[in-house]
Order: C-alpha cells, then sequence, then structure tokens
C-alpha cells in the first residue's frame, strides 16, 4: 500500500473507532464498558507474550512484572506531566491526550529496559532459564513496589489528587493501541525476523547453523515482548482509580498465559481471541473468585487432553477459515 | 593452489574424554572431500569444531585464509560454511519453503522497521527470497511442495530440504553429515549425481562424512581416514582402498595383510 492511501486508511480506522467509542460510552453501562476495556488490554498482553512465548519458544512466566513496571512509570509520570502539559497547552483534552500517550510510551520504553536487563543475561542460554528468571523478576518487582514509599508502598498509588488516577483510559484509545500492536506483531511475524524467531522455536542448533543472530533475535522479541507488557500495564493503570502491587501478582501472570494457550501458542489471531475469552469469563467468574484458580487448572487440564495445540494452533485465523471453505466445498 | 579448508592439529576433549587428538587435513577448493571412519571415530564433532559448535582445546581451523577458529556457529555459517545434520535437524512446523528461506541471511540487508512498515525494500527483499528459495527446491524436485509442512516429507526428500536450505547461504563450502544414511540405492545414486552437480554447477566445494562407501568412493577426490579420533589414512580413494589401517580399522585386527 502506497503511503498516501496508508494515511487514508489509518484516518478512517480512527475515525471509527473514535464513532464506536463515543457509541460504547453512551450506550452501555460502566460495568460492560469496563469489561470491553479490559478485553482490549488483555488482547495487548496475550499478543506481546505471544511474541516470545509461542512464537520464539522462549517461556516468560514473569510478565505482571514488565506490565508493572509499565502501570507505574506511567500513572507516577503521568502526574507529573499533566499539569506542565496543561500549563503549556491549556487544559483540555489535547493536552490530556498527550500525557496520556508519552505516559504509556514511557512505561513502554522502563519494561522494554527491564526487558532488556532480564533477557540479555538470561537468553545467552539455550533451554529454559527464562522461565525461572522471569519468575523471579515478577516477584522481585512487586515487592520493589511493595517498599516504594513514595509509589504507595502497599497501599498502592492514587495519584495526586484525591479522586485517583485520572481516566484516561478511554475505548478509543485502548483500541487504537490494540491495532497498533496487533500490527507491528503482526508485519514482524511475517518477516525473515518472524521466520528465524520460529526457526529458533523449532530448532535453536539448526537455526544457528544458518546464520541466524539467535541470541540477539531472542533479546529483542523479549525487549519487544515487555514494552508492550509496558502499554497495556499504563493503560490498566488510567482505567481504574489506582494501582496496587497484587493488581500485577503471580497469578496474572498466569492468567496471561492460560489467554494464548487457549488461543494456540504462536498464533496472533488466537491471542487475540484467548485474550478476549479470559476478559470475560473472568467477570462471569466474579462470584466464583474462590474457585477461579481451580477452574482454570481445570479449562487447562481439558485443553491438554482435548485439543493441546488451542483453539487455532500456530496458525492463523485467516488459513483456518480457509481450509475449512475448502472443505465445505463440495 | 592454497586450500579453502586447514585443520591443523585439532584436539576437542570432553571431560577426560579426547574426542579428537590432533587432526590436520587440506581441503582444495573445489574438491569432493570424503571424511570417513567407524562409529565414534570424531568425525561429526570435527564438523562441529569447524563450524563452530565445539571450541577446540588446541589447534586451529582456517577458512578462505582466515582464522575462524572458536567463532560462534552463526559467524562461521555467513563467513561462507554451511552444514547438514547427521540427524536431520529441520523446522519441521514450517513450510518446505520458509525453511528454506530463513537461511537468507546473506541476502538479508533490510531492517525491522522495514518490516513494521511494510516498505517497498521490504517487499522487494520477500520477492528475493521466494524466489531464491524457489530455485534451489527446483534443484532439489521439492518445488511442488514448497507450501507443505517440511515435517510431513518422506526421509529422502528431508535430507535433500537440508541441503537446499544450506545452499540459501550461498556458501563457499558445504558440510554434508552422513547425506546417504538412510536412502535406497536408487536415491543414493541420485544424491551422488546432485553432489557433483554442486561441485560441477555451483562451484561448491564439499565435504562429506559417509559411512556408504559406493557413494563414498564414486564421488570423492580426496579421502580422509580418522579412527579413535586420530588421523589413520589420507589420499585418493583408490589407496584408501587398499590401506591396510583403514581396512584393520574397518574389520577389526584380523583382517590385516588380507586382500580386500
Amino acid at each position: 500500500m502506497r503511503w498516501p492511501l496508508r494515511f487514508g486508511v489509518a484516518a478512517v480506522v480512527l475515525a471509527v473507532l473514535y464513532g464506536v467509542g463515543l457509541g460504547v460510552e453512551a450506550g452501555l453501562i460502566e460495568y460492560v464498558q469496563r469489561i470491553v476495556l479490559l478485553a482490549g488490554i488483555n488482547v495487548i498482553l496475550a499478543v506481546g507474550l505471544n511474541l516470545i512465548n509461542g512464537t520464539t519458544g522462549q517461556f516468560s512466566i514473569g510478565h505482571a512484572g514488565f506490565m508493572a513496571v509499565g502501570a507505574y512509570t506511567a500513572a507516577f509520570l503521568g502526574e507529573q506531566l499533566a499539569p506542565k502539559l496543561a500549563a503549556a497547552l491549556g487544559p483540555g483534552a489535547v493536552a490530556s491526550a498527550l500525557t496520556f500517550n508519552l505516559a504509556l510510551l514511557a512505561g513502554a520504553a522502563m519494561a522494554a529496559l527491564a526487558g532488556l536487563a532480564v533477557g540479555a543475561p538470561s537468553l545467552r542460554l539455550k533451554g529454559d532459564y527464562l522461565a525461572i528468571v522471569t519468575l523471579g523478576f515478577g516477584e522481585i518487582i512487586r515487592i520493589v513496589f511493595n517498599n516504594a514509599s513514595f509509589l504507595g508502598a502497599a497501599t498502592g498509588y492514587y495519584g495526586n489528587s484525591p479522586a485517583g488516577l485520572p481516566p484516561y483510559t478511554t475505548f478509543f484509545w485502548v483500541y487504537s493501541w490494540v491495532i497498533v500492536i496487533v500490527l507491528v506483531v503482526r508485519n514482524l511475524t511475517f518477516s525473515q525476523t518472524g521466520r528465524s524467531l520460529i526457526a529458533i522455536r523449532e530448532d535453536e542448533v539448526a537455526a544457528e547453523a544458518m546464520a541466524t543472530p539467535t541470541t540477539r533475535l531472542k533479546v529483542t522479541a523479549f525487549t519487544l515482548s515487555a514494552a508492550t507488557a509496558g502499554i497495556a500495564g499504563g493503560l490498566f493503570a488510567h482505567l481504574q482509580s489506582g494501582i496496587r502491587p497484587e493488581d500485577f501478582k503471580f497469578e496474572k501472570s498466569i492468567d496471561m498465559i492460560i489467554m494464548i494457550i487457549i488461543g494456540g501458542l504462536g498464533s496472533i489471531s488466537g491471542a487475540v481471541i484467548g485474550g478476549v475469552f479470559l476478559a470475560v469469563t473472568l467477570e462471569l467468574m466474579r462470584d466464583l473468585q474462590e474457585y477461579r484458580l481451580v477452574l482454570y487448572a481445570a479449562l487447562l487440564i481439558a485443553i491438554m487432553l482435548l485439543r493441546p495445540q488451542g483453539l487455532l494452533g500456530s496458525q492463523e485465523l485467516g488459513s483456518v477459515l480457509a481450509r475449512l471453505r475448502r472443505r465445505a466445498r463440495p | 593452489m592454497s586450500a579453502l579448508l586447514s585443520l591443523t592439529g585439532v584436539e576437542k576433549v570432553f571431560g577426560g574424554l579426547r574426542a579428537i587428538g590432533g587432526v590436520g587435513f587440506d581441503v582444495a577448493p573445489g574438491s569432493i572431500f570424503g571424511l570417513i571412519g567407524p562409529n565414534g571415530a570424531g568425525k561429526t564433532t570435527l564438523f562441529n569444531v569447524i563450524t563452530g559448535v565445539y571450541r577446540p582445546e588446541r589447534g586451529k581451523v582456517v577458512f578462505d585464509g582466515e582464522d575462524v577458529t572458536g567463532w560462534a556457529p552463526s559467524r562461521v555459517a555467513l563467513r561462507g560454511i554451511a552444514r547438514t545434520f547427521q540427524n536431520i535437524r529441520l523446522f519441521r512446523g514450517m513450510t518446505v519453503e520458509q525453511n528454506v528461506m530463513v537461511a537468507g541471511h546473506r541476502i538479508h540487508e533490510t531492517s525491522l522497521l522495514d518490516a513494521v512498515l511494510r516498505t517497498r525494500a521490504f517487499a522487494k527483499e520477500e520477492r528475493e527470497f521466494q524466489r531464491r528459495a524457489r530455485e534451489l527446491l527446483e534443484i532439489f524436485g521439492l518445488v511442488a511442495l514448497a507450501r507443505e509442512p517440511a515435517e510431513s516429507l518422506p526421509y529422502g526428500s528431508q535430507r535433500r530440504l537440508e541441503i537446499a536450505r544450506a545452499l540459501m547461504l550461498s556458501p563457499k563450502l558445504l558440510l554434508l553429515d552422513e547425506p546417504a544414511a538412510g536412502m535406497n540405492s536408487q536415491e543414493a545414486a541420485d544424491l551422488e549425481q546432485q553432489i557433483r552437480f554442486l561441485r560441477d554447477e555451483l562451484k561448491l566445494t564439499v565435504v562429506l562424512v559417509e559411512h556408504n562407501m559406493s557413494v563414498v568412493m564414486n564421488v570423492c577426490e580426496a579421502l580422509h581416514v580418522v579412527d579413535h579420533g586420530e588421523t589413520i589414512a589420507e589420499g585418493p580413494p583408490a589407496v584408501i582402498k587398499t590401506h591396510p589401517k583403514v581396512l584393520a580399522a574397518y574389520l577389526g585386527r584380523e583382517a590385516e595383510g588380507v586382500e580386500p
């Protein structure tokens, strides 16, 4: 596609998102709105995690830690930026949109840095070291926030105003970021880099013998994955009045893994479906809170028995549908 | 003419076991060179030393005038040494075509940003990747299977796909680790043809480890025989065939002095 056409399409998509956003805000009760926004945030988390766990085959089980880094950075920085930008641009929609997106990008950058720090040493090795290191990282980062008094320690960070963090997270912004992140990850996956990541998953020794810079690519994928979790964290933070360390417990990392296992490891569309599915079921199971982990375990066992490759396997929705259509034809 | 690949005094020790004890040989450019020896002689270990999978304790590997000892495997591959594996190591879940395309790193110039933004340079490069991959698949009679998953191919085709994938690196030197293993005599005869084609048409130098002696004797111009990590003989096939040490290594001590 040529650039003018791309900008045209982007403008139309943004306009539609804005329109739908207005509709959602006017037509849906707040409770349902929240589920719709959480679904979008889940999609970002799942698509990002799938890049490293599914496509590259390097298991991270501490992604809640990167989400926390993004959430706290965006929340804290947003509070610092907001008055300055409001003073410079005049208070209003433009200033808050700019504040929000700069805060999100800063959250992504900090999460990416954390990802680089965790990934660079552990991804030099072959095997499951990443799982162990990310597990440790997730716990450490939560304990750090639990003790950081300028971020509210265990009570959580609620910003400078008594009303808590500003509710920047709207339908428009969540789904704009969903589209950007899904597109970036998709374009990356269907390229020489993506092929190389899959090759690393399939056989790292052979990939190396074929001149693949395995360590560099693994670290790149992991850093990007951490950055997307950071964006999701920033969006999550501004959906609530505040964030607490316990929002990013180990269970949160498990939630993300369940999303991509349901959808099928290695499939972007599978991650999208898994993300939405989890947002909806989590709400439906609200009354069964204490049984949640039991139900998840049962669900995972059922998947392993009935469809171990997940809903879509490592394929994309498009190719699965095309095959079904061919089969349906006489 | 100076050698394309030259090993001198290579030693590799695993724990207390000396897998290779001072092996050296020269491979002339444009030749088909056979590395043979009984099971466990250290042939694959030598391949792993040449390609950087193992770092030798002592000795040197010089390729194309450059000391590549201890380089990372990906760097050695980029420099021009491609290989296949004894126990086929394809990217099983990927398609036949993608298996080949993965090895295109030498012609990969566009950046991650090009891929994300789908620039014109990216599209052009993807077409070039695909064109080259198809060309190689054509040579090995696999083009009709380009969209099939690699794991669905029969054994012999998987071996040929591994060679096609290695060639995507546009190497100068190709190391084949038991390419005829598991092939029937017809497939093995075809393989001989293909190896000669690689040398004659693609101007490659080929080093092969092989147990199928008819393939070895038919295609190799020079042989190097190792046993228990040591060189026991080298020379043209006609000499090796009757070399007493070689016969002893393959057939046991009793065979010494027995006419073949």
